[in-house]
C-alpha cells in the first residue's frame, strides 16, 4: 500500500470578482513509503496549495488524500493537524524559522505537537546537519544555509513519515542549494521518511530518478 | 513545556509592550489593593482606637469634635469647663478613673496635654499602660514633660532638653512663651494618638503666662474610664438629655463610627475609581495584544504548520494575557507597600493612628485573582483573532 494516495483531489479559490478559480485539480497521485519524488512546478501550477492540501493545512473541495492508511479529507481541522504533528516534515522555500527561538528551541517545537519534546534528539539531528556549535543561535545569528539547515532539522524532529518540500533551494546560491539538497536526501532516507519535494530547478530535478510534472499531474496548472 | 515556552518567548519578543502593559496592571493593581487596606485598616483602627478610654466628657458641642479633639488631639477644643465638672464626675460610682486634661499650646506643631500622673496608670490597651520607656514621669506642679514616642523622634528631643512652649495649637515662632520646660521622660510606643502628644502636668497649661486667667480652674475635657461600659448610658442622660451645659461622648467607637458613615460615599467614589482604573489596564491588556496581531500571525502560521492546534494557539493568547497580569500584580505589592507605607506614614503623622501595611487582608488575594482572571478574559478577543488565523495565507513572508 503507498504512504501517499491521492484520488481526485480538487481544491478552488473564491476570485474576487466572485468567480470559481480551480487551483488543484489532480486524478491520481501515488508515493510509496521511503521513496524520494520530484515534481516539477513553475509558477502557477498549484504547487504550494497541493502540498498544503497534503499536509492538512487546507482542506479539499473534494476527493481523496489516504495517507499513512489514514483518510484526510474527511478529518476536522484539529485531526489533520494531529496527523500533520505526528506524520509529516515541512521544509518551506522561506524556512519559516521562528525567528525568537533558537535553532535547538525550534527543532523542538517541530516535535513538541507531536511525539513530545525529546531535547537529546533534537540535538541530535542539529549535530547531524552541522549546527552542533549553533544549538543556542537565533535565526537571525545564523546564515541562509545554515537557517535552511536547521529547518531541515525541524522538518525531521518529529520523526514524520512523509517530508514535504516546497522550493527548499529556493533561497540558497548555487553551492548551498546543493549542499542542501544532498543532506535533505541523506537525513530523509537515514530517518525512513519519504520526501516529496517541489522546484522548479532543473538542477535541483536532475537529482531525482522519479520527477514527475506538476503541470500534467494538475488539469488545473496554466 | 510548550506553552509556557511559547508565552514565555512571545512576552520577550514583545517585552516593550510586555513591561507598559505589566506596569499599567501594577499600578492598577497596587492602587486597589491599597485603597481597600487603607480605608478598611483606618476604619479598624479609628473605630477600635479609644486610647485607654470609654467617654468623654467636655463643653456642650458635637460629640465627634470632642472626640476627635480629647481622644485624638485633632481639631480645636469645643471649650473649658470647670474643675468642679471634673470633681463630680471623678466622684461618680460608675467612674473608674477621670482623667483631666487641658490644651492650647504646642511645641513645633506637636499638641501639649495637660494632665495628672493618673495618665501613667491608664491602660490603653488590655495589660498595656503608658510607661515612660527612658527617663521618668514628670511631677505635678513642675515645668517637666514627658514625650510621646512619635513626637520625640520627629522633634529630635531626648531626656533633659530644654524647650519653650508656644501659644495656640498650630505652630506660630512669635507665639512662644517664656516658660522652659525639661523633658524628664519618653513614653514607649503605645500605638495610639497619645505617641504625638507632649504630656505635661495640668497646671502647666493652666497656668502659662499669657492665657486667661480663668483658665487656672479650668480644664479642656475630661477622659473617662468607666467600671463598666454600659454605666455609660446613665451618664449619657444625665449630661446629654438633662444638662445642657456639657456634653458626655459616649461610647468613643461609635461616635467615631458615625464620621466613617459621613464619608462612607467618599470611600464608594475611591473603590469605583480603583476599579474603573484597574478595567482600564485590563483593556490596555487587550488593546496591547490586539494590535500585536498582525505581526504575530506568521508565527502563529509557522506554529499551525508545525502541528499546534488552533485551539492550543488560542490558549497561548490567553495565558500570555494571564502572564502579563501575572507579572504585573507581582510588581503590584511594591505598588502597593508603596502607596500603603505613604498613607500609613501620613495618618500617623496626623492623627497618631498606625496602619500596617504587612497585616493580611483578603483584597491581597483577591485583587491579583481578580486582575489576572480579567486580564485572561481580556484576551479572548485576541486569541479568537489567533485561532482564526488563516494558516497557508501567513505562511507566505512579510515583504
Amino acid at each position: 500500500m503507498p504512504l501517499l494516495e491521492i484520488c481526485q483531489l480538487k481544491k478552488s479559490y473564491v476570485t474576487p470578482d466572485g468567480g470559481t478559480l480551480v487551483v488543484v485539480d489532480v486524478p491520481e497521485f501515488k508515493l510509496e513509503a521511503q521513496a524520494q519524488v520530484a515534481l516539477s512546478g513553475e509558477s502557477g501550477s498549484g504547487k504550494t496549495t497541493f502540498l498544503n492540501l497534503i499536509a492538512g493545512i487546507l482542506a479539499p473541495d473534494s476527493g481523496s488524500i489516504r495517507l499513512n492508511g489514514l483518510e484526510l479529507a474527511g478529518l476536522r481541522e484539529s485531526a489533520r493537524d494531529r496527523v500533520r504533528a505526528t506524520t509529516i516534515g515541512y521544509i518551506f522555500q522561506t524556512f519559516n524559522l521562528l525567528q525568537g527561538y533558537t535553532a535547538l528551541e525550534n527543532v523542538l517545537l517541530g516535535m513538541s505537537f507531536g511525539p513530545g519534546a525529546d531535547r537529546e534528539f533534537a540535538k541530535t539531528l542539529l549535530k547531524r546537519v552541522g549546527l552542533d556549535a549553533k544549538l543556542n543561535h537565533l535565526p537571525r545569528q545564523l546564515s541562509t544555509g545554515q537557517q535552511q539547515r536547521v529547518a531541515v532539522a525541524r522538518a525531521l524532529a518529529n520523526r514524520p513519515k512523509l517530508v514535504l518540500a516546497d522550493e527548499p533551494t529556493g533561497n540558497l546560491d548555487h553551492t548551498n542549494a546543493g549542499e542542501s539538497l544532498k543532506l535533505i536526501r541523506e537525513a530523509c532516507r537515514e530517518n525512513g521518511a519519504a520526501l516529496l519535494l517541489v522546484s522548479h530547478d532543473r538542477e535541483v530535478l536532475a537529482q531525482f530518478e522519479s520527477v514527475q510534472e506538476l503541470g500534467k499531474l494538475n488539469r488545473a496548472a496554466k | 513545556m510548550t506553552l509556557p515556552l511559547i508565552v514565555a518567548k512571545s512576552l520577550r519578543q514583545h517585552l516593550l509592550s510586555t513591561v507598559v502593559t505589566a506596569a499599567s496592571i501594577a499600578l492598577a493593581g497596587g492602587l486597589l489593593m491599597a485603597v481597600w487596606v487603607v480605608k478598611t485598616q483606618s476604619n479598624d483602627a479609628f473605630t477600635k482606637q479609644n486610647a485607654g478610654f470609654d467617654a468623654v466628657l467636655g463643653a456642650r458641642s458635637a460629640k465627634l469634635q470632642l472626640v476627635l479633639n480629647a481622644i485624638f488631639h485633632l481639631e480645636a477644643s469645643p471649650g473649658n469647663l470647670p474643675w468642679t465638672d471634673y470633681e463630680d464626675i471623678a466622684k461618680n460610682a460608675a467612674v473608674a478613673l477621670a482623667l483631666p486634661i487641658a490644651v492650647g499650646d504646642n511645641y513645633r506643631g506637636y499638641r501639649l496635654v495637660g494632665t495628672t500622673t493618673n495618665l501613667f496608670s491608664v491602660e490603653h490597651a488590655p495589660g498595656r499602660k503608658y510607661r515612660v520607656a527612658e527617663g521618668e514621669e514628670f511631677a505635678a506642679g513642675y515645668m517637666e514633660a514627658v514625650l510621646g514616642s512619635f513626637a520625640a523622634r520627629q522633634l529630635k528631643l531626648k531626656v533633659g532638653d530644654k524647650f519653650h512652649p508656644y501659644h495656640g495649637l498650630n505652630f506660630d515662632e512669635k507665639q512662644k512663651h517664656e516658660e522652659l520646660y525639661v523633658v524628664t521622660g519618653i513614653l514607649e510606643p503605645s500605638n495610639t494618638p497619645a505617641d504625638r502628644v507632649i504630656w505635661i502636668p495640668l497646671e502647666g497649661i493652666q497656668n502659662m503666662k499669657g492665657h486667661d486667667a480663668k483658665s487656672a480652674a479650668e480644664i479642656s475635657a475630661v477622659l473617662v474610664k468607666l467600671k463598666n461600659p454600659i454605666a455609660g448610658r446613665g451618664l449619657e442622660l444625665m449630661y446629654n438629655k438633662q444638662g445642657n451645659r456639657l456634653t458626655f461622648a459616649w461610647p468613643i467607637a461609635q461616635v467615631v463610627a458615625e464620621l466613617f458613615g459621613k464619608i462612607a460615599w467618599f470611600d464608594k467614589v475611591l473603590e469605583l475609581v480603583a476599579w474603573l482604573v484597574a478595567a482600564v489596564a485590563t483593556g490596555s491588556v487587550l488593546a496591547s495584544i490586539y494590535n500585536s496581531m498582525n505581526e504575530r500571525r506568521r508565527d502563529i502560521a509557522i506554529l499551525r504548520a508545525l502541528g499546534a492546534r488552533a485551539h492550543t494557539i488560542f490558549l497561548a493568547v490567553v495565558l500570555e494575557c494571564a502572564a502579563i497580569a501575572v507579572l504585573g500584580m507581582i510588581a503590584a505589592f511594591a505598588v502597593y507597600l508603596g502607596i500603603t507605607g505613604v498613607a500609613a506614614h501620613i495618618i500617623r503623622t496626623e492623627t497618631g493612628v498606625v496602619l500596617n501595611a504587612f497585616a493580611w487582608h483578603p483584597i491581597l488575594a483577591w485583587a491579583p485573582a481578580a486582575m489576572i482572571g480579567l486580564s485572561a478574559l481580556a484576551g479572548v478577543i485576541p486569541a479568537v483573532k489567533a485561532y482564526r488565523t488563516n494558516v497557508a495565507e501567513n505562511l507566505v513572508p512579510v515583504s
